[in-house]
């Protein structure tokens, strides 16, 4: 099959490339673009190693058509930290050492990143479902919702003051 | 200069500072090998797998494979220069199957293509013929022919035939104890690089780049000296890449000599879970000859293990589940015997535990069994068998129980538990809830710490100082999560006084220190850290004599402290000493090394004392099951963990929690399920069910036990802690074992599986109610 013409905005940056029609978001990313943050962990969009933030949504990238993302806006673990850093999230999986060997990091604040959007404020519990498509198996994810917590308390710290 | 380890002052070690690429892991920039930049030219590759379980291999033909476009090249069996054998500890285990394939999944062969994806399908059209024979799948059809992979092992003290003959009461039973997938989040990868004279470089995501080191040399048909192994991170091990490592790395070097190209080979999920071994599944049958007050006086286990198709690691797996089948227990008379059964299966290895979660997991349901069958308090039954002076302090494999916290960290997990109040809440909720059950259970973990075969137990170390002051740090330990670089850095940083900023963590290279035993068995920051405490505590000694002739005073009076060096009120920076070291023509690197003291092991007769020492640790759970449906669910669970002086609270802590949630997961919801034909049918995540953010304790209580200094001289008087917490989780299943029992009479023991999934749990259910009351054994 012929190649289409695919246009997608990574981490602020337009990119345009021809894709094989079946080719996957995740491997457009990976291969492509350098874009290595996002891992392949299981290959069948169980494990949430490759999520990405798509249009506002949590996609799991090892399952989303780089055609389905045609014009798109996507971010990536290296798209969430600002000129001055880290992104809140990342700076509170550090302090609360909410990682082991890291490898499902980058999806686990990514997915992260949108739940604070879809929840700005969310129990423990709305933490824990939130989060319930990324697998980790070092962690035993107690310092992930802490760190979450955290981040969200402070997000929304800097909220009020801004009001 | 010598440095008594117990009075430095500590000014890094006892931090709890980030993991060491923390930083790089949130930002999405540590490099696990699949992120690293390709070189031009590199080729990726795919194995090629048996699709039966056993069976004669009539013909392996990759002609089709070839013919897609873009695929370069096939290596079989026949196409090793080398050795195509890469067993870990006994010879005759082949990389490539060459005659006979032994289980679903075991590799016949690797192809290499321009493309992932055109690997994978090349591995598809290799055509395989095998003419099929009658696989062996179960562990008691191994055992009834005596078909075992290696001579079958007893650990045994005292007469236990008179013990159960003159018992009161004797308790017989069985436990089916499930196996483990170790699904580390990043699939087992290589990728190695040609270079002139026949070397090659292979970057691995192993524990064991010696191994892998050796392997890759032979299968090749070269010099360990002709080989590189790097390892920077890995996305995960917990045992399954300590021998299973050495197929990836061996087979993308297969690809790389014979293309002059460099080869990537990463495991697909399914590949990964069908082609590497896990954690044995075993099933126990006992008896025990006890007193009416619960106190064993003698006891007979026999362990049936899944070894699979090898021995791989079967051997010292089960050593160490026979040396922790007495787990916390003085038991006078005791056999213990382990049968590596021949399976045609993939051949399971080295998992978190290593035999001693199954050995733990059987005494502890034994005691269990003990105390509901003559309907004692369970933590009585187990407080009366606890080693120490008033029952005895001898292991059936002749060790002293020293420095024994079992009392301490019992009876502090009771309290802080609330344990008597939680009791009769649930007992009272009990009565009244036919359907919703609630459970409880406390118990203890004595972990023996060393390879069990003393010659692993050594470490080497490579530091160096700068002239800039800067320090460069390399040890044989590996990093896969655990926390171990940063550890070590502390421990470097700690001898020279200096910020952990200026110690420079360095990928594992067996260039730089060779001869190194696997990052396993928990002992990593043990030897690696000891062995870097001596080239840096050596380099120090060295320093301090310029020092002192620099400064003009003798050499005692030299303090390093917050990255300068002191004499009296006047002090030069560590960076200007280094540089006088150099201009004084003093050598400012050394090769550090370690070897565990104390240890020694007779593998004939399985005594000695295999052990530095002991960790203890101790938890209580509480669960909740639903009898209708099966489903359980761990409502609280507390634990306490001996990690000594601990160098590194923070990571400690991460360890036991992960630990515990993964020894959860073995206990409750993950299973291997294979069919009739031998396949294993639980390959991906979507069949196979890891712990999820919800699936933890909602009421999580951590604690490492204070004031605690190992008794013997570790380093900084630490303790290990990578294995023993996941035997915790064993407080679990035993919790849901007491809200089965609530279901039946007084006096009668669940039959419950490992792992405790619905339906197991439906079936104890069941056969509880159906037994009625009391009527003699279970």
């Amino acid at each position: 099959m012929s190649k289409m013409q695919i246009n997608i905005t990574v981490n602020g940056k337009k990119q345009e490339l021809l894709a094989e029609p079946r080719e996957l978001l995740i491997h457009v990313l990976r291969e492509r673009l350098g874009v290595t943050g996002p891992h392949v962990g299981c290959d069948t969009s169980h494990c949430g190693a490759c999520t990405v933030d798509m249009d506002g949504k949590s996609v799991k990238a090892c399952t989303v058509f780089a055609a389905q993302a045609n014009g798109a806006d996507i971010t990536t673990i290296e798209g969430l930290g600002g000129p001055d850093g880290l992104h809140v999230l990342q700076q509170m999986f550090k302090e609360h050492h909410g990682l082991q060997c890291g490898f499902c990091t980058p999806g686990m604040i990514t997915r992260a990143y949108r739940l604070l959007q879809e929840i700005p404020n969310p129990s423990e519990e709305e933490v824990r479902f939130g989060m319930a498509g990324n697998l980790c198996r070092c962690t035993g994810y107690q310092n992930i919702v802490k760190a979450i917590l955290a981040a969200a308390a402070e997000l929304n710290a800097a909220k009020e003051a801004a009001q | 200069m010598n440095i008594d380890v117990r009075s430095v002052q500590r000014a890094t070690v006892g931090r709890g500072i980030a993991h060491d690429s923390a930083r790089k892991h949130v930002a999405g920039e540590a490099d696990y090998i699949d992120d690293m930049p390709e070189l031009p030219g590199t080729l990726h590759a795919a194995l090629v797998t048996s699709p039966v379980a056993h069976g004669k291999l009539i013909a392996l033909d990759p002609a089709g494979a070839l013919a897609i476009e873009s695929v370069v090249a096939f290596c079989g069996p026949d196409d090793i220069p080398g050795h195509n054998d890469i067993g870990p500890i006994l010879p005759g285990e082949p990389l490539f199957a060459s005659e006979i394939v032994d289980y679903v999944g075991q590799p016949l062969g690797v192809v290499a293509a321009e493309t992932f994806e055109a690997a994978v399908k090349a591995s598809r059209a290799v055509h395989v013929d095998v003419e099929e024979r009658e696989p062996v799948l179960d562990v008691e059809t191994a055992h009834e022919a005596e078909s075992y992979v290696i001579p079958s092992q007893t650990v045994a003290e005292g007469d236990v035939e008179a013990g159960l003959a003159s018992a009161e009461q004797l308790i017989e039973g069985r436990l089916e104890i499930g196996g483990q997938d170790h699904f580390y989040l990043e699939t087992q990868i290589a990728y190695a690089i040609p270079g002139e004279d026949g070397d090659m470089t292979v970057h691995s995501s192993t524990q064991h780049p010696t191994e892998v080191q050796h392997h890759v040399a032979h299968v090749l048909g070269g010099l360990a000296n002709s080989v590189d192994v790097f390892v920077r991170r890995m996305g995960g091990g917990f045992g399954g890449k300590e021998s299973q490592a050495t197929i990836i790395a061996a087979a993308a070097a297969l690809l790389a000599r014979k293309t002059r190209r460099p080869v990537k080979l990463r495991l697909k999920r399914s590949v990964d879970m069908s082609a590497t071994g896990k954690r044995h599944d075993m099933v126990a049958t006992w008896k025990a000859g006890v007193r009416k007050n619960g106190r064993i006086e003698a006891l007979d286990i026999e362990y049936l293990a899944r070894a699979g198709n090898t021995p791989d690691l079967t051997g010292p797996v089960i050593t160490r589940a026979l040396t922790h089948s007495d787990n916390s227990y003085f038991i006078p008379a005791a056999r213990f015997v382990g049968h590596a059964c021949k399976t045609n299966t993939v051949s399971n290895t080295a998992f978190r535990g290593f035999g001693g979660p199954q050995g733990i997991i059987a005494i502890e349901t034994i005691i269990d069994q003990v105390a509901r069958e003559l309907t004692l308090d369970p933590n009585v039954v187990r407080a009366i068998n606890y080693y120490g002076p008033e029952t005895g302090e001898v292991t059936p494999y002749g060790q002293p129980v020293e420095h024994n916290r079992l009392v301490e960290v019992t009876e502090t997990i009771l309290a802080t538990s609330e344990w008597q109040r939680r009791r009769a809440e649930i007992d009272a909720h009990n009565a009244t809830s036919p359907v919703l059950r609630r459970g409880l259970a406390m118990m203890p973990v004595k972990f023996g710490i060393s390879f069990n075969l003393t010659s692993l137990n050594q470490a080497g170390a490579l530091v160096h100082v700068y002239q800039d002051g800067s320090v460069h740090l390399n040890h044989g330990g590996t990093e896969m999560g655990q926390g171990l670089f940063m550890k070590v850095a502390q421990v470097v940083a700690e001898v020279f006084q200096v910020d952990i900023e200026t110690v420079k963590i360095t990928a594992t290279a067996t260039g730089k220190v060779p001869n190194t035993s696997a990052t396993a068995a928990s002992t990593g920051s043990d030897i690696n850290g000891m062995a870097a405490y001596n080239a840096a505590t050596a380099i120090k000694g060295r320093m301090t004599n310029v020092a002192a002739d620099h400064l003009e005073v003798p050499a005692e009076e030299i303090v390093f402290r917050e990255g300068r060096v002191h004499a009296g009120n006047r002090s030069i920076s560590f960076a200007e000493l280094a540089k006088h070291t150099w201009a004084a023509r003093v050598q400012l690197s050394e090769a550090g090394y370690y070897a565990t003291p104390k240890i020694h092991w007779d593998v004939k007769t399985l005594k000695g004392r295999p052990f530095f020492y002991y960790t203890y640790g101790a938890a209580v759970a509480e669960v909740a099951i639903d009898t209708l449906t099966g489903e359980s669910r761990c409502l609280r669970a507390d634990l306490l963990q001996d990690c000594g002086a601990s160098l590194n609270p923070a990571v400690d802590l991460g360890q036991i929690e992960g630990a515990f949630v993964q020894g959860m997961g073995w206990l409750t919801c993950e299973e291997l399920w294979w069919d009739e034909k031998g396949r294993l049918r639980t390959i991906g995540p979507s069949t196979y069910k890891i712990p999820g953010s919800r699936d933890v304790p909602r009421d999580f209580n951590v604690a490492i036990l204070e004031n605690a200094p190992n008794g013997e001289e570790t380093v900084f008087r630490s303790k290990a802690v990578g294995e023993p917490p996941l035997m915790l989780a064993v407080s679990v299943w035993l919790a849901i074992r007491d809200a089965i029992a609530s279901c039946g009479q007084p006096g009668i023991s669940p039959k419950l599986k490992a792992p405790a999934t619905p339906e197991h749990i439906l079936e104890a259910v069941d056969d509880i109610r159906a037994r009625g009351s009391a009527t003699g054994v279970a």
